[in-house]
């Protein structure tokens, strides 16, 4: 029968919040010393980084400019009114004139039902089955341009549904196609950025990772000595996370650089572009959103790379 | 201090480093831990600073069943014993004082305790004037001073020592041993695994004899 042993006494761990504040703040400075130390090796890791997420912030930021542009130019667009079947083409001529005079209309033109049927014939290719049709089954249409003061989309949905209201008239159609095409392509593309953000992430994530693991490998004798000196995992682990922020927030300054050059080099010829259309256009250089968006990312993308890495590599190190 | 239940341990290749080891140690005793290579001295000394674990039988140290001992809490069992290598085990691109530091630097403590403390480890030792230097800069004895100084600055109440001379001269080895012999003398428990037979007999101390997994003789077994 083994004797009683006296009751174990209990580890000591500390737990002073002060200490451990201090402890971090070290070693956060220190794995930055680390990092500077290697100035070139840790700026191309970073600068990897730092392409890898401008790519998708660039054209991110890109989109976001085309979809301001798309809006903005919401307002050039027409109305098609669609008159009844039954009409000749004078009493068409007629409306024409009777809606050319209101004052919310800076424009209207007509197209007869002849002129549509030709148009139709031209564009569409069917011209010899359409002289197949007994009648032409178009109907005329009176285009109508709102005058500068209602070529807001709100005040031309208004004159749309007013017109409508005419008795001649049986349906009116608001022109936004252009403009919703351009808006649905910038969706498109958006949701194909989002993909490519979302590879490039976890490209960056490896990178991170990977820079980590050979850290990890250069330092594996120290690490042994650590643990078998009585260094918690979460000692060991801190020095390579701090690593893998910092990487993240250097390569998020150089992704910032990167945008903000980019498009300011563009600012030039997208403002000679809108100054023959005769506009005048801004190019959003970085919202505070995708700003704060890199600048938080990057360094969390960072942590987790590293924390992948460590978690990985960590165990593996045994003293013996 | 340090008490073997009936402790075997198979490593996964199916090699028996220890097959039924009874053992107990007091406080503040220093014994010697002798047999041929592969008799089990290093396996025994990994067990007591939890390198491994036992695959039968019960380990305690410091009052602890190290079986029970979760794996969080090896770190902390470990600034409780100080563990000496053969091969030094030093970081060669730090200082002699920063290797010295590590373990109180591991524990968190504060900056100036750690300078008191390394100090008085190193001149304990006869190296002082060295703490500036690399480590590969000092002799094999020298190096060795720097690994018993780093085992012994947190002040653990038991040391293991594995051949802590095996590379050294007669001389030497008697200069680090007589180190052992002062600690032991102000309380610290101390197992030193180690060839040098003559050596060990000249001193006096118990001497545990392993053979192939087993105790074979023991001077000083307590019951």
């Amino acid at each position: 029968m083994a004797k009683r042993e006296p009751k174990a006494p209990k580890f000591r761990r500390n737990r002073n919040p002060l200490t451990w504040l201090l402890r971090h703040a070290q070693n956060s400075v220190a794995a930055l010393g680390r990092l500077t130390r290697n100035p070139l090796s840790t700026l191309m890791t970073a600068a990897v980084i730092g392409i890898a997420i401008a790519l998708p912030s660039g054209l991110h930021l890109l989109i976001d400019n085309v979809r301001s542009l798309s809006g903005t130019w919401e307002g050039a667009s027409s109305i098609s009114l669609f008159l009844e079947q039954t009409l000749t083409d004078q009493q068409a001529e007629q409306i024409r004139h009777t809606i050319n005079l209101r004052n919310d209309v800076a424009e209207a033109t007509l197209i007869t039902k002849e002129g549509a049927m030709a148009e139709f014939r031209r564009l569409s290719g069917f011209g010899e089955a359409l002289d197949l049709l007994d009648r032409n089954p178009l109907p005329a249409v009176v285009l109508v341009v709102p005058s500068a003061a209602h070529s807001s989309a709100e005040a031309t949905g208004r004159l749309a549904r007013q017109l409508e209201g005419y008795r001649e008239i049986e349906m009116a159609q608001v022109d936004l196609q252009w403009v919703r095409r351009l808006d649905a392509i910038a969706r498109t593309l958006e949701r194909g950025v989002g993909v490519l953000a979302a590879l490039l992430a976890a490209a960056v994530l490896l990178i991170i990772g990977n820079t980590i693991r050979l850290e990890i490998q250069n330092r594996q004798s120290e690490i042994e000595i650590v643990k078998l000196v009585g260094g918690t995992n979460a000692f060991i682990r801190r020095p390579f996370l701090y690593e893998g922020f910092w990487y993240g927030l250097i390569g998020a300054v150089i992704a910032i650089t990167l945008v903000l050059t980019a498009l300011s080099l563009m600012q030039g010829p997208v403002e000679r572009l809108a100054g023959l259309y005769e506009s005048h256009f801004d190019l959003t250089l970085l919202t505070s959103g995708t700003f704060m968006a890199i600048l938080l990312g990057s360094p969390i993308l960072g942590l987790a790379g590293a924390w992948l890495a460590v978690g990985r590599h960590l165990k593996r190190i045994v003293p013996d | 201090m340090i008490r073997f239940d009936n402790v075997a341990k198979r490593y996964p290749t199916g090699r028996e480093g220890l097959s039924g080891v009874n053992l107990d140690l007091a406080a503040g005793e220093m014994a010697f831990l002798t047999g041929h290579s592969g008799a089990g001295k290093s396996t025994l000394l990994k067990l007591i600073g939890l390198l491994e674990r036992a695959t039968r039988g019960q380990v305690w140290v410091n009052s602890r069943n190290l079986n029970k001992l979760k794996d969080r809490d090896i770190p902390y069992h470990r600034r409780e014993v100080g563990m000496i290598f053969q091969d030094h085990r030093l970081l060669h691109d730090r200082t002699v004082f920063d290797n010295v530091a590590m373990p109180l630097v591991v524990a968190g403590m504060g900056h100036a305790e750690i300078k008191r403390r390394v100090r008085a480890a190193l001149d304990k030792v006869g190296l002082l004037n060295k703490e500036k230097s690399p480590p590969i800069s000092l002799s094999g004895g020298e190096q060795q001073r720097v690994g018993i100084a780093r085992a012994l600055v947190s002040k653990p109440p038991v040391l293991l020592a594995d051949e802590p001379t095996g590379n050294l001269d007669p001389d030497l080895s008697r200069e680090i041993m007589e180190l052992f012999l002062q600690f032991n003398q102000v309380g610290v428990t101390i197992l030193i695994a180690t060839h040098d037979v003559d050596l060990v007999r000249s001193l006096g101390k118990r001497v545990i004899k392993l053979r192939e997994g087993l105790v074979e003789s023991d001077t000083g077994a307590l019951d």
